[in-house]
C-alpha cells in the first residue's frame, strides 16, 4: 500500500494508508522529498523511460523552435521553386541551400516541412487530449460520486461509444463537419473523452469508499470540494498513464485522418499530409517524401509510448518488488 | 437467455435509430451534394430536376421519414454516384473487407500467441525484452505509414509482392474469395500483414500478461507438485486459461479491424467497403455514408453478441445478463 504515497497529493493518501498499515509513516524519510520530484527521478532512472523522455524532449524543442531551425518556411510559396521539386536527400537547391532530407514535389525542404509538421501534430494531439481529459474526468467523477441513475446514464453513453472504434467515429464526424484544425480537435475529443471517463470512474469508485472521504464528509465539506480536491488527486496516477498513451494515439489518428484526406486541409502543415503527399511518388522510387515525415511521426509516438509504459510500471503498486 | 437476447436486440434498434438520426441531420447540414454531382454548366431547370429526383427539395423531417420507412423494408436509398441501391453496393464490397479483416486476425493470433507465450514464460530473458520493446514499436507504428513502407520495400524495391488490387478470385457460394488462389494470396499478403501489425502487438501483450498471471496461480503450483511435465502445465493449465479472455478481446477487436481496414484498403487499393466510404465522403454520397454506418452498427452488434455468447460457453463462471447490471 505504500505505493500510493507517490501520488502528487500524497497527504490524503498517506493518512489513508497509515490507517490501514501503521508502518507506512515509519518507512518515509524524515524530510520527504516532494512526490513529483521523487517520481521524475524514478522515471529518469529507468533506461527505457529516459529514452522516451529524451526522444519527446528533442522533438518538442524542434517543434517549438521550428522557425529558427528550418531553412525555409515551407508554406511560404514565395520561397519555393518548382524546379527544386523531388530532389533526393543531400542535393542542393537553385539558391544553393542543401536539402538535408530531400524536397517534395513543390520544391519544399522536407526537413523544414517536418519541423512545422511536428508543431501541428503535437498541438492537435495535446490540445485534444487535454480537452477530452477535462470533459472525461468531470463526467467520470460525477458518475462515480453521484451513482444511481446519473451513473447508469453516463456509463451507458460511454459503453455505446466505446463499442465503436475511434477511427470510425472520427471518420463520420469529419464527413459531417468537414476539414480544419478545430474540427479535427473536436473529432478527437469526442472519440477520447469516454476513455478518460471510464478510467477515472473506476478509480473514483475505489477512492470514494476510503476513510479520508468519510472524514471529509464528517467535516460537512461540500460535495464539490470532496470530489475535486480530495478524490480527484488520488485518481490521477492511472489517469496520467492513460493520458500519455492517448496523446500518442491522438497524434497517430490525426495523421491517419489527414492521410486519408479528411483531416487537416492542405494549407496546414501536418506530418500525415506530408506522408500522403509522398504516396503519389512512391511507385517511381522517390521514397524520401514519405519516409522521413513518417520516421519523425514514429519517433514521437514511440517516445510518448515509452514514457507511458514506464509510468504504468512505476505507478502500478503490484509491480513493486 | 431469451430475455438477454431481447434486451440486446432492443439496444441495437435504439442505437441504430439514434445513429441514423444524428448522421442524417449532420449530413443534411453540410454541403449540397448537388454541387458535386452536376456540372457547373447545367441549366437551373436541369438542376431543379436533379434535386427533385433525389428528393432533396423536401423538408428535413420528411426526408428522414422517407428514409426511415424505406429503411424498414431494407431499402437504404440509392447512391447518388453509382445510381445503385446503397445497401447492395455495401454488401457487394463487404466480402473483400471481411476477408481482409479475417486474414489479419488470423495473422495476429499466429504471430502473437507464441511470442507472447515466450515473453510471459521467461519475462527476464533478453528475447522477452526484445519482444516487448518491439511490441511497443508495433503499437506506435502508424498503420498507413508502415503500409507505404511495405509497398516501397516489397513491391517497388524488391518486386516480390503486388501493391494493389485483389488478384484472382474464386467464387465460393457466389462470393469472390482471394485467399484460395496463389495470385490472390500474393495480393492479400501485404494488406493483411499491414492490418495485423497493431493486433500482433496487442495479442503479444495480452498473452504475456495472462501467462504471467496464470503462472503464479495455486493450480499451477499444485500441478508442479504433482509432477506434471512443464510442457503440459504450459499448454493445458496456463495457455487454456489465458486464451479465453484473449479470444474475447480479439473478437471485440474484429470490429476495429474492419474500421481500420478503411486505411489499409485506401493504401493497397483493396476493393472493400472502406474504400467505398472514403470515396463516398469526398463526394457527399449521403445514402452510401448512411448505409455504411448502419451496416457497421449491425455488424458490430452481431460481433459483440457472438463474443459474449462464446465467452459464457467457454468460461462457465460467466453468466450472461448479470454482467450488464
Amino acid at each position: 500500500m505504500s505505493a500510493t504515497t507517490e501520488t502528487p497529493h500524497a497527504d490524503a493518501a498517506l493518512i489513508d494508508a497509515a490507517l490501514i498499515d501503521p508502518n507506512v509513516g515509519e518507512e518515509m524519510p524524515p524530510e520527504p522529498t516532494r512526490p513529483v520530484i521523487l517520481f521524475l527521478q524514478r522515471l529518469l532512472a529507468d533506461r527505457i523511460g529516459l529514452v522516451g523522455v529524451l526522444l519527446v524532449g528533442v522533438l518538442v524543442l524542434a517543434a517549438v523552435f521550428a522557425p529558427l531551425l528550418g531553412w525555409q518556411n515551407p508554406y511560404d510559396l514565395s520561397q519555393l521553386d518548382f524546379l527544386d521539386g523531388r530532389l533526393p536527400p543531400g542535393s542542393h537547391s537553385s539558391t544553393g541551400m542543401t536539402f538535408l532530407l530531400g524536397s517534395d514535389d513543390q520544391g519544399r525542404d522536407l526537413f523544414s516541412a517536418i519541423l512545422f509538421g511536428l508543431r501541428t501534430s503535437l498541438l492537435v494531439g495535446v490540445v485534444s487530449a487535454v480537452i477530452a481529459l477535462v470533459i472525461g474526468a468531470a463526467a467520470g467523477l460525477v458518475s462515480a460520486y453521484a451513482g444511481g441513475r446519473i451513473d447508469t446514464l453516463i456509463m451507458r453513453i460511454v459503453d455505446i461509444q466505446l463499442s465503436f472504434p475511434a477511427i470510425l467515429i472520427a471518420l463520420i464526424l469529419l464527413a459531417i463537419l468537414g476539414q480544419g484544425v478545430d474540427k479535427i480537435i473536436l473529432a478527437l475529443v469526442v472519440t477520447q473523452w469516454a476513455y478518460y471517463a471510464r478510467t477515472i470512474r473506476a478509480s473514483a469508485l475505489v477512492e470514494r469508499r476510503r476513510a479520508y472521504v468519510d472524514a471529509a464528509r464528517c467535516l460537512a465539506l461540500p460535495p464539490r470540494k470532496i470530489v475535486f480536491s480530495h478524490i480527484l488527486p488520488n485518481c490521477l496516477p492511472p489517469l496520467i498513464v492513460v493520458v500519455t498513451m492517448r496523446i500518442a494515439y491522438a497524434i497517430s489518428l490525426e495523421a491517419t485522418l489527414s492521410f486519408l484526406g479528411i483531416g487537416l486541409p492542405v494549407t496546414q502543415p501536418s506530418l500525415g499530409l506530408l506522408i500522403a503527399n509522398g504516396f503519389k511518388y512512391l511507385m517511381s522510387g522517390d521514397y524520401w517524401i514519405s519516409l522521413f515525415p513518417g520516421l519523425a511521426l514514429l519517433l514521437l509516438i514511440v517516445g510518448i509510448n515509452l514514457i507511458g509504459d514506464t509510468l504504468r510500471d512505476l505507478l502500478n503498486p503490484r509491480m513493486h518488488r | 437467455m431469451t430475455a438477454y437476447l431481447l434486451r440486446r436486440l432492443g439496444q441495437t434498434v435504439v442505437t441504430l435509430f439514434v445513429m441514423s438520426l444524428l448522421v442524417f441531420i449532420g449530413l443534411y447540414m453540410i454541403g449540397n451534394p448537388v454541387d458535386v454531382l452536376i456540372s457547373s454548366s447545367a441549366t437551373p431547370q436541369e438542376r431543379q430536376a436533379v434535386i427533385a429526383a433525389m428528393g432533396l427539395d423536401q423538408p428535413l423531417w420528411f426526408q428522414y421519414w422517407t428514409f426511415l420507412s424505406h429503411a424498414l423494408t431494407g431499402d437504404l436509398g440509392k447512391s447518388f454516384v453509382y445510381n445503385q441501391p446503397a445497401l447492395r453496393l455495401i454488401l457487394s464490397r463487404m466480402p473483400a473487407t471481411l476477408e481482409l479483416a479475417f486474414s489479419a486476425l488470423v495473422l495476429a493470433l499466429v504471430f502473437g500467441i507464441p511470442l507472447g507465450l515466450l515473453a510471459g514464460l521467461k519475462p527476464k530473458a533478453l528475447v522477452s525484452r526484445v519482444i516487448m520493446v518491439s511490441s511497443i514499436l508495433g503499437f506506435s507504428l502508424p498503420t498507413f505509414w508502415i503500409g507505404l513502407m511495405m509497398i516501397m520495400l516489397f513491391s517497388v524495391k524488391l518486386g516480390w509482392l503486388p501493391a494493389s488490387g485483389r488478384g484472382d478470385t474464386v467464387n465460393v457460394l457466389g462470393v469472390p474469395i482471394s485467399i484460395l488462389t496463389l495470385d490472390g494470396l500474393r495480393h492479400i499478403a501485404l494488406p493483411a500483414l499491414n492490418l495485423a501489425l497493431f493486433k500482433i502487438s496487442l495479442v503479444i501483450r495480452l498473452t504475456r500478461a495472462g501467462v504471467i498471471e496464470c503462472m503464479q496461480m495455486e493450480y499451477v503450483r499444485f500441478a508442479r507438485a504433482k509432477g506434471v511435465s512443464e510442457a503440459r502445465i504450459v499448454t493445458v493449465h496456463v495457455l487454456k486459461n489465458t486464451l479465453i479472455p484473449l479470444i474475447t478481446v480479439i473478437g471485440l477487436e474484429f470490429g476495429s479491424v474492419i474500421a481500420f481496414a478503411v486505411v489499409t484498403e485506401t493504401i493497397f487499393a483493396w476493393p472493400g467497403m472502406g474504400k467505398l466510404i472514403i470515396d463516398a465522403i469526398s463526394v457527399l454520397d449521403r445514402p452510401v455514408i448512411l448505409a455504411y454506418l448502419l451496416m457497421t452498427v449491425v455488424l458490430f452488434t452481431l460481433i459483440n453478441l457472438v463474443v459474449d455468447i462464446f465467452y459464457s460457453v467457454a468460461d462457465p463462471r460467466v453468466r450472461l445478463g448479470e454482467a450488464a447490471e
